[in-house]
């Protein structure tokens, strides 16, 4: 008798037993699940916090230039007056100047970060590409008021002695343009703050397009080489298409910082409310005023005209982002009608 | 009974570890405001420390801050260079007071000029900073300078970008001396300029003028004479041409009539007596008047006590001159009067 139920026993026992082996094994995966769960909501909610900081900037920023919208209303933006004593503001010359260097910067930077990557990628040896390109992320790490500095003491003195002049003499005569290069050659002002900007954006931008560059597939380069395109061709007709999206990324990520740079700009530019047509004459930046006037502004609306300049500088890059979003998108729907 | 024992000597330890690390009650006493003054401010507080044991933090953020900190009451004292309004005090309940005295130079970069070489007054300062004299040889400028060789250069005007007690003094001098100036620019610690290029703190404006042949601009006194800048002669009330150096800033401050200033609202400039530099200012410290705190306001009216009778040794180190002791005398009645506790018993 015991000898037929003990195996019976055995085998409920082996069940029993794989049973609860399954049933562990359901709660440590329901203990996975958690865990996923857990660290689903927590990524989620550092991702959101991003949004909720973004959102409280704005929101402070809005609370604290109210004042300000209220008593100036949509003429802070059209009026070039800035005078504390009175107490009239307007952001037209600090507008102006941050898209004006910002314009300038990028008018430099592009073509020659496009050269370096170009260089870094197709043309230099590859022994070389290591310590240049290494060379152009240690420039990216310099701290901003060093290049200030620079400009200040360095780039400005020769600039005014040496290009300056040259400009004014060369292309200060040409019809329309000229005007841009009127005035007395000082060294400092919206052009050399444009110029210190360029060098600042184009470790960005260049760094950008030297790594898209180089995922583009060999497979794509080498079918263009072998038709017998030049490198020009290649990179014109192959690199650049396939890496647009890249490009721009790169171009905005260099734009952003211009727009925003600070301490560079207000050792160069000259930190004059004054609009001028010529970019040789001292100018304003938002983020010069900023930094320039934020300490010793005394006064509520003084204070709230600043913070209002703050929110502008936020909307400036906001519809900067979104049109390099757009032109983005309007690229690839061109793409999917010629194709 | 063991572990007992173990606590209580614990608690014997730690009590006297505490004692250990605080010889005396140290008081830590907070301000913030000016950065004009803060140099000095840290040298006395180092000095101070070494002494007293008690502790004074300041940080350097600027008048307008220094001002906003106070009201907001988040520090003990608040530092600014330009003196608030006897109005401006009554309405937060606060009084102020000067500590040290400092003022503006102007400085040139005319080529073959030496430093002391030019003679000014202060309506011509006030029109080239108007914009209105555009060259160095325009008749007003020759004729005060005989000798001077002044070339036919443009002048390019240099001021601070940055609001500051050195502008709202230089500003208070030209609105004082210019019925233009006062009305179409008017003071403060930033102003809408006329004319000129802007550079960042003492050293940018520094800079501007030694790089721009043909260059005007204003420091403060410490940095002018630190950095050997070329400055110029300025005429002042009494008529005499003065250069700065301390004894003419001595001359300004002991001239002036803080007696007859309501809330020492005092701006040095313009200060009438044969030797003072006409473009001084004093720096000032604000507190309140009604001490919720009145042992931490205490300990702050007592540095500046220390300050005024032991560092001015200090003060001079650093090219600032110090109140004469007439003028101290009288902050210390003021604090005497004003300055209470909540039953309104004096601090002081």
């Amino acid at each position: 008798m015991s000898a037929v139920v003990n195996p019976l026993q055995g085998q409920a026992q082996a069940d029993l037993a794989a049973l609860m082996s399954r049933r562990i094994s359901d709660a440590s995966l329901r203990k996975q699940y958690r865990l996923d769960q857990l660290f689903r909501h927590a990524t989620r909610l550092f991702a959101f916090l991003v949004l909720a900081l973004l959102a409280g900037i704005l929101i402070a920023l809005f609370i604290g230039g109210l004042s300000s919208m209220r008593t100036f209303g949509f003429g802070f933006f059209f009026s070039a007056e800035w005078n504390p004593v009175t107490e009239q503001f307007g952001a037209l010359v600090a507008i102006v100047g941050t898209l004006t260097t910002s314009v300038i910067a990028l008018f430099i930077g592009i073509p020659v970060s496009f050269g370096i990557a170009l260089f870094l990628t197709e043309l230099s040896p590859k022994w070389l590409r290591g310590p240049l390109g290494t060379a152009i992320e240690l420039l990216a790490a310099i701290p901003s008021i060093i290049y200030g500095m620079w400009g200040l003491f360095v780039f400005a003195p020769v600039f005014a002695s040496h290009v300056q002049p040259i400009l004014k003499s060369t292309l200060g005569s040409v019809p329309i343009i000229g005007i841009l290069f009127k005035g007395p050659p000082m060294g400092i002002g919206v052009l050399t703050a444009g110029i210190i900007l360029a060098i600042m954006v184009i470790p960005f931008i260049a760094s950008v397009m030297r790594d898209v560059f180089e995922i583009v597939p060999a497979v794509l380069k080498e079918s263009a080489y072998a038709l017998g395109s030049t490198t020009w061709e290649v990179v014109w007709h192959v690199v650049l298409p396939y890496t647009k999206v890249g490009v721009v990324g790169g171009i905005m990520l260099g734009l952003g910082r211009a727009l925003g740079e600070t301490m560079a700009v207000t050792f160069v530019i000259g930190n004059a409310h004054r609009l001028s047509a010529s970019l040789m004459e001292p100018g304003n930046s938002i983020a010069s005023a900023l930094a320039n006037e934020f300490t010793e502004a005394v006064g509520d609306l003084y204070l709230s005209a600043l913070i209002e300049l703050g929110l502008i500088l936020f909307f400036i890059t906001f519809v900067v982002l979104a049109l390099s979003k757009l032109l983005l998108l309007r690229l690839a729907r061109r793409e999917g009608r010629t194709t | 009974m063991y572990f007992s024992a173990f606590l209580e000597r614990f608690a014997l330890l730690s009590i006297a570890v505490i004692a250990a690390s605080r010889p005396v009650l140290a008081v830590d006493i907070t301000g913030a405001g000016a950065t004009f003054p803060y140099p000095i401010y840290a040298k006395w507080a180092e000095a101070y420390k070494a002494k007293t044991g008690n502790n004074l933090n300041y940080q350097s953020i600027g008048s307008g801050g220094g001002i906003r900190q106070i009201q907001n009451k988040t520090v003990d004292f608040g530092a600014s260079d330009m003196p608030l309004k006897p109005e401006e005090l009554d309405k937060s309940g606060l009084v102020q007071f000067p500590t040290v005295v400092g003022g503006d130079v102007p400085v040139v970069n005319l080529p073959g000029i030496k430093a002391g070489e030019i003679k000014l007054t202060g309506p011509v300062l006030a029109d080239i900073y108007l914009g209105k004299v555009k060259k160095w040889n325009d008749p007003v400028l020759t004729s005060l300078n005989p000798g001077a060789k002044l070339p036919a250069q443009d002048i390019t005007v240099v001021h601070r970008s940055d609001g500051s007690g050195t502008t709202f003094i230089w500003v208070n001098y030209l609105s004082k001396v210019s019925p233009e100036w006062k009305e179409k620019v008017g003071e403060g610690t930033s102003v809408n300029w006329p004319a000129g290029v802007g550079g960042k703190g003492n050293e940018g404006v520094a800079s501007y003028v030694q790089r721009i042949s043909g260059a005007i601009g204003y420091v403060e006194y410490a940095y002018a004479l630190q950095n050997k800048l070329t400055y110029t002669l300025v005429q002042n009330r009494d008529g005499s041409f003065v250069s700065p150096n301390i004894e003419t800033f001595k001359a300004a401050a002991a001239g002036a009539q803080w007696d007859k200033a309501p809330g020492m609202y005092l701006i040095l400039t313009d200060q009438s007596g044969k030797n003072s530099w006409p473009i001084s200012g004093a720096t000032f410290i604000l507190v309140y008047k009604a001490q919720d705190r009145p042992d931490r306001a205490k300990e702050v009216l007592k540095f500046f006590d220390w300050a005024y009778a032991d560092g001015d040794k200090l003060a001079m180190d650093l090219d600032y001159v110090p109140l004469p002791d007439s003028v101290v005398k009288m902050i210390q009645a003021s604090w005497k009067n004003q300055i209470k506790d909540a039953a309104g018993r004096a601090v002081w």
